[in-house]
């Protein structure tokens, strides 16, 4: 195996550019697990971990080798609230949400909060410079991303006018280190709510028939919630696997979504 | 490939030549068995180590990535000959059952008390969170860790 750990984000950018097949290293959460139980053996590995340019944390823009741990006491409210559910404290100290949006999963627990958010994804290359990816063009399948073989997650940036009302809940078999059989995050402004799940699709998901459904509302009644809660549950599109049933993911993504708008008006 | 880690205090130069964790170099190579080998996915917490300050999970840290890195392993956590408070509460507690989970437990619990030296009960609770006891004697290392903290009767 190749190892390169570089110092900083040029020496990084030069060394992907330079061997685009090098699999990427940060905190190591998704990459160990692959190693030591899939048998995953990359030839090439370029560690970030030391590159000081991507742990810079503001409101809005959140280096990707910013750790759950950092989020869970800086983020904003919806991403605190996520970053407290992943894993346990020995992982939240050392994944990071470039990871997150790296490796795609479709229940990575940080991804409904950024489409929540309409933030996008700064990606950068020698070559190319700056990318800034919008939100609904980042995730295109299960772990699949539109980041190009020589490029590098460098940040999340944040809109300005995200607004402070969020909300993050998570289903999972039990309530510390779980991943999570439905997540959902709502996110409440001026414009009205804004509703993201994950684990109910092959990427993270708004859901934008229920999104316009409540945001016609004047009043939002009990008979209003229920309606929402049975569009979300009709609208997402889980499948059934070793985590759980689509009748049950079906089934939670309406109970989570309506609590969540119903915490938000608070 | 070669590399150096401080490991409880002492430098060790190894080589690499893979793609193993550190867990499996601290194990194999620096010959220290206590940090446990169990799941292997950063689940159970038995390979808990203090890595650059951080209790992490050695099992997802590739060992050629922890070059030049402070790592602190349970052989570390006792000073001079005598063994750290925790360790103590825990045999006067009896928070030892099989014994397979308990060095990652000293390792997190010992760590928390060096920034959070008072933690409450549910700081406790959440700072122990990614520790498994499969014999489920949560009971007694809870109670250990409250003589500790001053929480116990």
């Amino acid at each position: 195996m190749d190892f390169i750990a570089a110092h900083d984000l040029d020496e990084a950018l030069a060394a992907k550019a330079h061997q685009p097949d090098a699999q990427l290293l940060a905190g190591g959460t998704d990459l160990m697990v692959e190693v030591n139980l899939a048998h995953h053996r990359p030839e090439r590995v370029l560690s970030l971990r030391r590159v000081e340019e991507l742990r810079e944390l503001s409101t809005d823009r959140i280096g990707a080798g910013v750790t759950w741990a950092r989020l869970e006491r800086n983020g904003h409210r919806g991403l605190a609230q996520a970053a407290r559910t992943v894993g346990s404290p020995q992982i939240r100290a050392a994944g990071t949400i470039g990871g997150n949006v790296a490796t795609a999963s479709p229940a990575g627990d940080g991804l409904p909060w950024i489409i929540a958010a309409e933030a996008s994804i700064e990606v950068r290359s020698k070559e190319r410079g700056t990318r800034t990816i919008p939100w609904n063009e980042f995730f295109v399948g299960v772990k699949r991303t539109s980041l190009a073989s020589d490029e590098i997650i460098t940040a999340v940036v944040v809109p300005e006018d995200v607004p402070a009302a969020q909300e993050f809940a998570k289903v999972g078999a039990r309530n510390a280190m779980v991943i999570s059989t439905v997540c959902c995050v709502v996110i409440r402004g001026d414009d009205g709510f804004r509703v993201a799940l994950g684990s109910v699709a092959t990427t993270p998901m708004r859901v934008t028939r229920a999104e316009e459904m409540i945001n016609a509302e004047s009043a939002i009644s009990d008979a209003a919630l229920d309606e929402f809660a049975r569009i979300v549950s009709e609208e997402v599109r889980p499948i059934t696997d070793h985590r759980s049933t689509e009748a049950y993911r079906r089934h939670a993504s309406g109970v989570l979504a309506r609590r969540l708008v119903e915490r938000s008006l608070r | 490939m070669n590399i150096t880690i401080t490991v409880n205090g002492e430098e060790r130069a190894l080589d690499v030549t893979g793609h193993e964790s550190l867990l499996s170099v601290l194990r194999n190579d620096l010959e220290l068995p206590g940090t446990k080998d169990a799941c292997e996915q950063g689940e159970c917490g038995s390979c808990t180590v203090v890595f650059d300050g951080e209790a992490v999970c050695s099992c997802l840290v590739m060992a050629a990535d922890a070059d030049g890195s402070s790592v602190t392993t349970v052989e570390g956590v006792a000073s001079d000959g005598h063994l750290h408070p925790v360790q103590e509460a825990m045999l006067a507690e009896g928070a030892v059952q099989c014994g397979f989970c308990t060095p990652g437990f000293v390792v997190a619990g010992s760590h928390l008390l060096e920034s959070n030296p008072h933690p409450s009960e549910m700081e406790l609770k959440e700072a122990l969170s990614g520790n498994i006891c499969r014999c489920t004697g949560y009971g007694a290392i809870l109670r250990a860790f409250d003589t500790v903290t001053g929480e116990g009767s």
